[in-house]
């Protein structure tokens, strides 16, 4: 590195250089004189490194700058200034952007943890039963009656198998 | 249930002291959580607030933890009062400046709350006196899947429960523990435990979390990370992490004994002798002092029953309850004088301490 570093959250020349180790990974962060006294790197107490990052790796990439989650309407540019996202499907959206952060913020990339079973076999059902549903139609419309009934027998079976006080949070 | 009856209502938080929350004063557990495909509170628009407001409120008040509960939206609640749920730890300063379609549920023994549109549509927490974190853990566990029966969680199988802020993706847990350490404070180690402790991954705290000082020798410990572990392991690692905190501040109190015992019995004396005659305390002396004499439960000096007074003092020297107390609005140099009449009537019957056991006692 012949280059001087130059500060990871603007681009003046860095001349603070931080390495912390936060469960066996090594981070490292240059930052120039006055990102490091407002990001408060001189109080070792205070000073979270997770936070830090989240906003180091939001330095805009070229390749996202005019995605837009089409859920929700929320831009990179929103990310940048408000550092939460707009709706879950901004993760999808922005699935570029997100992955490279947390290997930096977590202990690990993939969720090890507690399933929603429930809502996950409630999310199952509703998606099997649209999709029979469309293909119900696309049978009638093409005039396929036996393809049509086996859709809607096997409607009101899966209709059966839900629980009766299911509403879906749309 | 109305917010009057429940601040005059005992709580896990002001009640529930005993020897075996010497150090651990609490275990906390909150859960993020997120209706799928809804907007997060941050970015939602009001009317969608609104309605995921009322979706939750049904939802949580249906579970069985929540019966008869306090079920209150933000805007319902005086300023004083948002402060008394924020001192009891009950609702967090966000949400107690949240503007519209915001909400809580608050569950009769206080040992449950759910707050609505705070950063997350949910955030599901318990809260139980002592050194629990299995049983915390449990009880949360359960309400979750109680909730989950009614309620689409935001959930991918790669990045777990999705949360409105990538630091808390996965597990969506926050477990910690509100630590008393009068002697790592008073022997200048804290600073060295933060360090080693942040290198575990954990983070430490001051009584009101973020941004909040330490008065009162009183600390949260709280993991730092939620994706790639399970709620399992990471309540083992913060588990051993508190255990190893615990020795510590156990080896201080044995050194600070050792090397100059009347230094320590000193601070002890003085600090009930403030107690009993100041008429000016700060919020932050008073907790302080307190901490002083609980270090001296501890040690034997004052007995093990008396440890309840000082968790409950603690709590009631904030300046939410000493003005819900004293029933009106307090300038903060009024306060102080009511404080010190308040302590001073608490300690005017208060035991006398007695240093003799706690020297030969401990050799």
């Amino acid at each position: 590195m012949a280059n001087p570093l130059k500060c990871d959250l603007c681009a003046k020349p860095a001349t603070v250089h931080l390495t912390q180790i936060v469960n066996n990974k090594v981070h490292k962060v240059d930052l120039c004189e006055s990102c490091a006294q407002a990001k408060g790197v001189t109080d070792p107490s205070g000073f979270s490194l997770a936070d830090l990052l989240l906003k180091a790796s939001l330095n805009p990439e070229p390749s996202l700058a005019g995605v837009r989650c089409e859920q929700c309407g929320f831009t990179q540019n929103d990310f940048k200034k408000h550092g939460r996202f707009g709706c879950p499907a901004c993760y999808e959206a922005f699935k570029t952007l997100v992955e490279p952060m947390l290997d930096n913020m977590h202990k690990g990339t993939t969720h090890t943890g507690k399933i929603p079973q429930c809502a996950l076999a409630r999310k199952s059902l509703y998606d099997r039963l649209t999709k029979l549903e469309l293909d119900l139609t696309e049978a009638i419309k093409s005039e396929r009656y036996e393809d049509a009934a086996r859709a809607r027998d096997e409607i009101s079976q899966v209709k059966q198998s839900v629980p009766s006080n299911p509403k879906p949070a749309r | 249930m109305t917010i009057a009856s429940l601040i005059d209502t005992p709580s896990e938080l002001t009640d529930a002291a005993s020897n075996k929350t010497a150090i651990v004063l609490m275990t906390r557990i909150r859960l993020a959580r997120n209706i799928a495909g809804r907007s997060f509170p941050g970015w939602a628009k009001p009317a969608q607030r609104e309605e995921i407001l009322a979706v939750c409120r049904d939802a949580v008040a249906a579970t069985s933890p929540m019966k008869r509960s306090l079920n209150i939206t933000v805007g319902e609640l005086s300023e004083l009062e948002k402060q008394i749920l924020v001192e009891r730890h009950l609702i967090s300063r966000e949400l107690s400046g949240a503007k519209s379609g915001a909400g809580v549920i608050i569950s009769k023994d206080q040992a449950f709350s759910v707050m609505v549109n705070e950063e997350d549509h949910l955030r599901i927490q318990v809260l139980r006196s002592g050194f629990q974190l299995k049983k915390a853990w449990n009880a949360i566990n359960e309400l979750d899947s109680a909730l989950e029966e009614h309620l689409d969680y935001a959930f991918t199988p790669t990045l777990g429960y999705l949360t409105a802020c990538p630091t808390n993706l996965g597990t969506a847990m926050r477990a910690s523990a509100m630590m008393h350490l009068p002697a790592l404070v008073i022997s200048n180690q804290m600073e060295k435990v933060v360090r080693a402790v942040n290198q575990l991954g954990m983070v430490v705290r001051g009584l009101f979390g973020e941004g909040s000082d330490a008065s009162g020798s009183i600390f949260q410990i709280s993991n730092q990370t939620t994706l790639g572990e399970s709620e399992a392991e990471i309540i083992k690692r913060l588990h051993s992490v508190l255990q190893s905190i615990i020795e510590h501040e156990l080896n201080a109190r044995e050194k600070l004994l050792e090397a100059d015992a009347a230094k320590l019995f000193d601070k002890i004396g003085r600090a009930f002798g403030i107690l009993q005659n100041s008429h000016v305390l700060s919020s932050g002396e008073a907790m302080n002092l307190l901490s002083l004499i609980r270090l001296g439960i501890d040690l034997s000096v004052f007995p093990d029953a008396s440890r309840c007074v000082i968790d409950r003092l603690l709590i009631e020297a904030q300046p939410g309850h000493l003005q819900h107390a004293q029933k009106g609005e307090f300038e903060p140099g009024q306060r102080d004088l009511l404080r010190a009449t308040r302590l001073r009537s608490e300690f005017a019957n208060f035991v006398r301490p007695d240093f003799t056991f706690s020297t030969h006692g401990k050799n």
